[in-house]
């Protein structure tokens, strides 16, 4: 087999063997980056290739492999999402805004994958500050979704998406905040999770909405993405958000049995306007569970509907705060020839915000005036609540819930990218596990218009490894996740 | 018209934490620019803050001992508005729940009454960093080592009527947190600071004027001079008819005006929110009661307890009782020389006198406490005279020997306590001065105390000054009347 | 709640964002229609609700007082697009 069609666990396998170096396997995904990635028809999913660092970490992971001190992720190459602090890497979050930031310190989650010798090629593209659901509002240029180049990744972490999907990496890290590793992995074929609130460090992970967000795996296949969350997790004391609790090996568990797992369908995931085929994809990979022994219920979450206006009050409020740090003085863009401080953070943030950004700080930023506060931010708090009883309800009868992931596959690009309102109604069946701080994941369950769709697994607050080895055993019986796209 | 003077103050008080309030950096004052600045405090992408557990401990302190409720859940908030000294672009502060509610202080007038002035209510909040406009060819410094330094914002109610009450409540609470030890309480260095809302309203008036406030006033004197200075101000736009535009004001003390600032023109809206990066901060009665059992002796108790066991008069206690650095001097004083009156006299008047004539601060005396209590031992064990001991004073005050004992010795000032000297001598002086001794004896003895002098002085002018004059007394007294 | 020209301008002006005179229109319509979509929240009455700002319930995690951060200034600051003497440098700043 080719080497870029291995799986983490199958490269981390090889280098263990000896079947090749880190070196050699890095050198094959640089190459391919190279050359599907890169030029005007390449899927450009990478905004930063970090060639000479990663060859560099490749020998001295083959050196520590050599010393016998290896880990199971030495020398596994992979990629970061552009919103991770690199020390010394330009970090940019896909905005003009820091096309020039250099952080002068790592992310917990990129010190826990260097601690264990991973090699990161690259960081790759995503909407601005996480702002999107289609990888279109980067500074750096849409990414191409690479089952049809003429349609979005999704987003926001939409580059890992595509270059995992591409096989220019094996794995790659994500962030959520509404969807943003669930939908790209969905609408890429890939299994992405996004892990309970507090379970990843948000340190040195550029803040969009900081009680919305995340950090996850997203990889091939559930097998794979555990092994990532075993790294990526851990608590962190420089996050007051950070819960000290254990990280089990989330290996270990993947081949329990499912016999007896209860799944919820929640009514308000299946309704009459979903489309036709994805219900049908969606029940023939439940029917898949009850073959594994898993008993299904009709269940109700009734404030789904509400997760929409409630996150687009939450998530904006939170980031016109996070985001007035960008002010074009300790770091990043700042406008030419500013006549005084008002005009400094008026044209560099005006210059270095794109569009969506712009609207998301303004709506937060009158979400949360006088005169409105209530009506809008307490209330959307309000919401957030009654969102979190559902699911506390719910996850007091099931084990997993479970539905789409995304209304439909992939769009074309600039399909919706003139009507803001249209792209958020992308995220309606994946903003509530943010809301209520729930893990969610995003498995391959088949194509559509040959298009990849995904299937969402919810579960219970600290219940990833149960959801990854739901997740694995449903990739035993199934295909889905070894599909490839088209030349790939 | 009468016009009644409303006034309410906003103290600032920075905690005396070795690190800041959400990173590691110390908060050691004076650092080159930038040095004490952590990725935190300078607000760059990604960082996230966490709590530090002294600055909760001594806001808590502080609550106990204004008498307030302290919240047991209190929430920090995120306040928004652009700066270049505030890197965030917002501050951390706490507005709905606050670690402190309302609670209250007592301040003391010029005719000694009290006067309890409520406190509205103290939380915990960041400190920002500093703009520095010397001239770099047009442009502003920024300084960031002071951002993120804890500070608890005291606010009191509006019940504050004249710039002398304003001055006597900010002097107590500088009081209280120095006695606390939570703050150093050093006005030069910012470590306290005062917004003044000011407003007058017509005597009688129920409800209030329209107030400007006052920014970062930074000396007790400024602040008596600022308020009385707005209060003119407004005084004199008032009675012309005109009204206070409500606004944001900076003392001028060489100019002796307050002037409006112009960066503050534009009306803000903070829009306060909940901080995300932050969760609520949770203490329960035990925890209150353990910081409670920690406080040290307040100014009040101490000013009780100096008048009730210590036996001193009441203006004596309170102004040995009102700074912390007078009280620890003066109990310094009191614990070397075992004698709370004597040590009161000496350090409000020989001490104070000195130090107020040459300007110097009780913390810089170069007497010492402990050389002052141990002078003042010395006259007590009649060792040496009190005018021996002005002596021992001026010349510790002028730094000529460290060693009180040793001075004493070197000055020659120790006294002739000896009975047998003392009676030699005086034996001696009533030899040689029969008719005076005559005299004495034929005196009615109501007027014989007044003639005693006059063999007083000859006795200590054969000592040379040395005998103890008490003790000269005592025996001249004997041995005359037994000639009567 | 539709926004009008004021609405956004006030709004522009308090997140400190530039905005050319000729997009005003497009973001008064846009944000009017998000303000829209949000509004739907209102059809739920929420009075005895009590507000969630984390999804956890968590409580604050106390750090130690103790210092822990050394001086980094230079490679902190590498990134200022303006500073000299250690400082970093804005147009005049006036109070």
């Amino acid at each position: 087999m080719a080497l870029h069609n291995l799986t983490l666990t199958q490269i981390s396998q090889g280098l263990e063997a000896g079947d090749f170096t880190s070196v050699e396997i890095t050198k094959h995904f640089l190459d391919r980056i190279k050359q599907l990635d890169q030029g005007e028809n390449g899927i450009n999913s990478f905004i930063t290739v970090c060639e000479e660092q990663a060859l560099a970490d490749a020998k001295a992971a083959d050196e520590r492999r050599a010393a016998g001190n290896a880990s199971k992720w030495t020398g596994v190459p992979f990629a970061h999402k552009d919103i991770f602090c690199t020390d010394g890497t330009l970090t940019t979050c896909g905005s003009k805004m820091l096309s020039n930031f250099i952080p002068p310190y790592d992310a917990t989650v990129v010190e826990n994958m260097k601690r264990e010798g991973a090699v990161c090629l690259g960081k790759t593209n995503m909407d601005e500050f996480a702002m999107g659901s289609s990888n279109e509002s980067s500074f750096y240029g849409a990414v191409k979704n690479p089952w049809n180049l003429e349609t979005i990744p999704g987003g926001s972490s939409g580059g890992s998406a595509a270059a995992v999907a591409a096989r220019l990496v094996p794995a790659a890290t994500g962030t959520d905040t509404g969807g943003s590793i669930r939908q790209p992995s969905a609408l890429c074929g890939l299994t992405g999770l996004k892990p309970t609130y507090g379970r990843c460090s948000r340190w040195g992970m550029i803040a969009y909405a900081s009680s919305l967000d995340q950090a996850g795996p997203m990889a091939r296949t559930a097998e794979d993405a555990a092994m990532m969350l075993n790294v990526m997790a851990s608590f962190d004391s420089k996050d007051s958000t950070s819960i000290d609790q254990d990280v089990p090996d989330y290996t270990a568990t993947l081949n329990d049995d499912l016999a007896g797992k209860v799944i919820g369908l929640p009514k308000e995931f299946f309704p009459e306007s979903l489309d036709g085929e994805m219900k049908q994809t969606m029940l023939a990979a439940i029917e898949k569970f009850k073959e594994l022994g898993c008993t299904v219920k009709e269940i109700s979450l009734p404030s789904t509907d509400l997760a929409i206006p409630a996150y687009y009050v939450v998530a904006p409020a939170e980031c016109s705060a996070n985001l007035s740090r960008m002010d074009g003085v300790r770091f990043g863009y700042r406008c030419d020839d500013p006549k005084d401080v008002e005009d400094l953070y008026k044209r560099s943030r005006g210059e270095g915000f794109g569009d969506e950004v712009k609207r998301r700080i303004m709506i937060g930023t009158y979400a949360l005036s006088t005169g409105f506060y209530d009506a809008y931010y307490v209330k959307a708090q309000k919401i957030r609540r009654l969102i979190k009883n559902d699911f506390v309800k719910a996850f007091a009868e099931v084990d997993f819930i479970m539905g789409p992931v995304t209304p439909s596959p992939a769009f074309k690009i600039g399909e919706k990218s003139g009507d803001p309102v249209e792209m958020y109604m992308e995220d309606k069946f994946t903003l509530s596990c943010n809301l209520a701080g729930l893990p969610g994941m995003s498995i391959p369950a088949g194509l559509i218009n040959g298009l990849p769709v995904g299937l969402q697994i919810m579960g219970n607050y600290w219940s990833e490894a149960s959801m990854l080895n739901a997740a694995h055993k449903f990739q035993q019986v199934t295909d889905f996740h070894n599909a490839a796209p088209q030349g790939i | 018209m009468e016009w009644e003077v409303v006034i309410g103050l906003e103290i600032h008080a920075q905690l005396a934490t070795k690190s800041k309030i959400f990173s590691g950096s110390s908060t050691a004052f004076g650092a080159e620019p930038n040095t004490q600045a952590s990725l935190v405090d300078l607000g760059l992408p990604g960082v996230l803050p966490v709590f530090n557990e002294e600055a909760l401990r001594m806001a808590v302190k502080f609550g106990c001992a204004i008498d307030a409720e302290i919240g047991k859940v209190s929430v920090f908030d995120r306040k928004n508005y652009f700066y270049p000294d505030s890197p965030k672009g917002y501050q951390t502060t706490q507005l709905h729940h606050p670690i402190v509610g309302m609670g209250h202080i007592d301040i003391t007038l010029d005719d000694g009454t009290t006067k309890r002035i409520n406190v509205t209510r103290a939380h915990l909040e960041e400190d920002a960093g500093k703009s520095l406009h010397e001239d770099f060819h047009g442009m502003s410094g920024i300084d960031l080592n002071r951002a993120g330094t804890p500070l608890i914002e005291i606010v009191s109610e509006p019940e504050i009527r004249s710039a002398k009450e304003a001055v006597a409540y900010f002097k107590k609470m500088h009081s209280i947190v120095t006695y606390l030890g939570i703050c150093d309480g050093d006005l030069s260095q910012g470590s306290m600071r005062c917004d003044c809302n000011v407003s007058l309203r017509p005597k009688g008036q129920e409800e209030f004027g329209t107030r400007t406030e006052i920014k970062n006033v930074n000396s007790f004197r400024f602040v008596e001079q600022a308020i009385n200075v707005e209060i003119e101000r407004q005084m004199d736009i008032l009675e012309d008819g005109g009204s206070i535009t409500q606004e944001t004001r900076l003392f001028d003390p060489n100019k002796m005006e307050t002037r409006s600032m112009r960066s503050k023109e534009v009306a803000n809206d903070y829009r306060y929110f909940p901080c995300p990066d932050l969760l609520p901060v949770v203490i329960d009665d035990e925890y209150i009661q353990s910081v409670r059992d920690s406080l040290p002796e307040l100014p009040d108790q101490k000013k009780q307890r100096l008048m009730d066991v210590n036996g001193l008069s009441e203006y004596d206690a309170s102004v040995l009782s009102a700074t912390r650095e007078m009280a620890d001097y003066f109990e310094a004083v009191a614990k070397a020389c075992d004698d709370y009156k004597l040590a009161a006299n000496w350090v409000m008047g020989e001490l104070s006198a000195a130090l107020n004539k040459n300007e110097v601060e009780i913390k810089n005396s170069p007497v010492k406490a402990e050389q002052l209590g141990a002078m003042i031992a010395r006259i007590k064990d009649n060792t040496i005279s009190s005018k021996g001991g002005k002596d021992v004073f001026a010349a510790l005050w002028d730094e000529k020997g460290d060693d009180v004992d040793a001075l004493i010795d070197s000055l020659g000032l120790k006294q002739v306590s000896d009975t047998g000297a003392i009676e030699a001598i005086v034996d001696e002086v009533i030899a040689n001065n029969q008719a005076q001794v005559d005299q004495y004896v034929n005196a009615e003895p109501d007027k014989r105390g007044k003639m005693i002098g006059f063999f007083v002085g000859q006795v200590m002018k054969a000592s040379k000054g040395a005998a103890n004059p008490g003790m000269v007394n005592k025996v001249l007294k004997e041995k005359l009347d037994a000639k009567c | 709640m539709a926004l009008d020209r004021s609405d956004v301008t006030n709004i522009a002006d308090l997140a400190r964002l530039a905005i050319a005179e000729d997009n005003i229109g497009q973001y008064q319509e846009e944000l009017s229609s998000i303000l829209a979509l949000v509004e739907q929240m209102n059809a739920v009455n929420t009075d005895d609700v009590q507000p969630l700002a984390h999804p956890t319930d968590a409580v604050q995690r106390l750090r130690s007082d103790v210092v822990t951060e050394e001086n980094h200034r230079e490679k902190y600051m590498a990134n200022a697009p303006a500073q000299e003497s250690g400082l970093f440098l804005v147009p005049k700043v006036v109070e």
